[in-house]
């Protein structure tokens, strides 16, 4: 009796949660649905005429298109940032790991001592560095500072310890692999679940990313959607004349979610993988 | 640490008797020279975005410019200017505010949520998981323009209270939720990971004492996973001393409450961007980043008995 009283209220108290953390998903869905005049004079929380097919006609015509641009921008530097950051952490995470070079534990307790460097106090000094390179303004900008992932490096270093045993790789070599054969078919293959996850944090933070690509590009041919929706929210706040519109915006934010909504849907386990070795390592 | 590798002990027995000294040493040479190639990549990387920003931050920070001599040296002027500025002051009390506030308070949502859906295993509570995380993986960007729109007399559904969330009273509110609405599902995740590696029979042995969920929950599972609480109230304090993307999308709002000097962050950007005040606003750069790296180091340590990191 007692314990069902308590399963209630605990219920009752997720879904009041529920709601919240559900809301302004249900709010975007219903609004990329109206025109511009539905968004201001409907309901905000259910559906008025139909307009989700012309706001995607009016989204990937707005300035000849630029949307479809900053989507594939984001793709592209989300995949080169991830697969560059994978491939990098990958080779230092299982040298770190499993290989015997000098100087190897100063290196490790130097990165460790480093992961706690606010990545937002980093921005301005790279973009002057940058700038100096004449690397301003081009993809590189956004693209080479995303290599870095110290936390990928502690992350595979942690669990090539844990999960590969040293006799595997000494049988390779026994069998007269070299080391860079060693790597890459008997520790790459035991490493994939913990690649997985390193690439999907870093894909999904190079495609979040927003100060470094603010910062660094002023061509707005080479904008992210995140810098890109953001300057079309400010034309329209500020009222500006040929601005996108609110339900333009709107229905570029819903499509800018849906690729890491499928996404996450699709590999909730590695993304609880990587906060779970994160947090009890 | 392993010291499996080329231990005498697992050579192989048919290897024979040949010379064995002169091949080790060349296996050692090689591994090593294998490691530091593995490594370089990730070094060259270390070197080039982290340790030579920073130390061109610091560098330059000790400069300023002029209009006669251009960058004059000035050591730390530009640091005093900093510590005596009203506008940089008004940013760090901000974001100590905020992050009194608004820390214990998403960690107290991750909190009972981790411990509920620890509890409960019923279809609806996977759901709900689900559901708390979602938030987490939207970009900050669209998460603060989907509040932005919500906030809205116009377009928002909540015009009906008549509440102006982006006034100069309730604006901090506004923002602290929208950092919490975005990460209290992240750190639930983190809590409920800590939970379920606790061991089930404390509990049983509780409930036979009597014990109801509700003094389980909060007598014996939160004190359990303090370590994983210490590393998330962390976590969170090093991000709100650095707020800087959810006040810059809500400027346009109402830029009288959400200033240029809004956060130290803020205040930095437009320092550099603004007013191309590149010296004065590596000082802010580094001051803060330095407060969080030291910050962060001493919470860890004071609480290292707790936490599983240090």
């Amino acid at each position: 009796m007692n314990v069902k009283k308590g399963s209630v209220a605990a219920h009752a108290v997720m879904g009041l949660m529920a709601v919240y953390f559900l809301l302004p998903f249900w709010w975007l869905l219903v609004a990329a649905t109206k025109n511009n005049d539905g968004l201001f004079q409907s309901n905000a929380l259910w559906f008025a005429d139909f307009h989700l097919i012309d706001n995607l006609t009016l989204l990937f015509d707005q300035e000849n298109g630029v949307f479809l641009t900053w989507m594939r921008n984001s793709a592209f530097y989300a995949v080169v940032s991830g697969v560059g950051a994978t491939a990098v952490s990958a080779l230092a995470g299982y040298a770190f790991a499993k290989l015997r070079f000098p100087g190897r534990n100063k290196l490790f307790a130097l990165l460790l001592g480093l992961i706690m460097v606010p990545a937002t106090a980093l921005v301005l000094p790279t973009y002057l560095l940058m700038s100096q390179a004449n690397l301003v303004d081009t993809i590189w900008a956004v693209i080479l500072p995303s290599l870095l992932n110290p936390f990928g490096v502690y992350l595979l270093r942690v669990y090539v310890h844990d999960s590969i045993p040293d006799e595997m790789l000494e049988a390779a070599r026994i069998d007269g692999a070299g080391e860079f054969r060693v790597f890459t078919s008997v520790a790459l293959p035991a490493m994939r679940p913990a690649l997985v996850t390193v690439l999907l944090f870093s894909m999904v933070g190079s495609w979040n990313n927003f100060f470094l690509p603010l910062v660094m590009l002023s061509d707005d041919q080479l904008y992210p959607l995140t810098v890109g929706l953001r300057a079309w929210y400010m034309s329209a706040i500020m009222g500006n004349g040929g601005a996108a519109t609110f339900n333009v915006i709107v229905t570029g934010a819903l499509v800018a979610i849906v690729p890491l909504i499928v996404a996450f849907l699709m590999l909730q386990r590695y993304w609880r993988g990587g906060l779970t070795i994160g947090a009890v390592k | 640490m392993t010291e499996v590798q080329t231990s005498p002990a697992a050579a192989p027995a048919a290897a024979g008797p040949s010379p064995k000294a002169p091949a080790r040493r060349a296996t050692h040479l090689r591994e090593a020279a294998t490691g530091w190639l593995f490594v370089l990549p990730f070094v060259v990387l270390l070197v080039a975005f982290l340790l030579l920003p920073m130390a061109y931050a610091f560098k330059i920070s000790l400069y300023r410019s002029t209009l006669i001599e251009g960058e004059v040296f000035a050591l730390f002027d530009n640091y005093r200017q900093a510590i005596d500025d009203p506008l940089v002051r008004e940013g760090v009390v901000l974001v100590l505010v905020f992050g009194l506030v608004q820390t214990p308070v998403m960690i107290g949502i991750a909190l009972v949520a981790a411990l509920l859906i620890d509890a409960a295993t019923s279809r609806f509570s996977r759901f709900f998981r689900l559901a708390a995380f979602v938030p987490y993986a939207v970009p900050v960007v669209i998460g603060t323009l989907m509040w932005g729109f919500l906030y809205s007399d116009s377009v928002g559904p909540f015009s009906a209270l008549g509440v102006d969330f982006v006034s100069g009273d309730t604006v901090l509110a506004s923002l602290g939720n929208i950092v919490t609405w975005q990460w209290a599902g992240y750190n639930m995740i983190v809590l409920y990971a800590a939970l379920q590696g606790l061991p089930r029979e404390t509990y049983e042995s509780a409930r036979m004492d009597g014990a109801g969920e509700v003094q389980i929950a909060l007598r014996i599972k939160t004190p359990m996973i303090s370590s994983a609480l210490v590393l998330a109230t962390l976590f969170t304090i090093m991000g709100t001393l650095q707020f800087f993307t959810e006040p810059l999308i809500l400027q346009p709002l109402n830029p009288g409450a959400i200033t240029q000097h809004y956060t130290p962050n803020v205040y930095a950007y437009h320092q550099a961007f603004s007013f191309q005040q590149h010296n004065y606003s590596a000082a802010i750069s580094f001051l803060l980043g330095a407060v969080v790296f030291v910050g962060s180091y001493i919470f860890l340590f004071a609480t290292r008995k707790r936490s599983a990191l240090a």
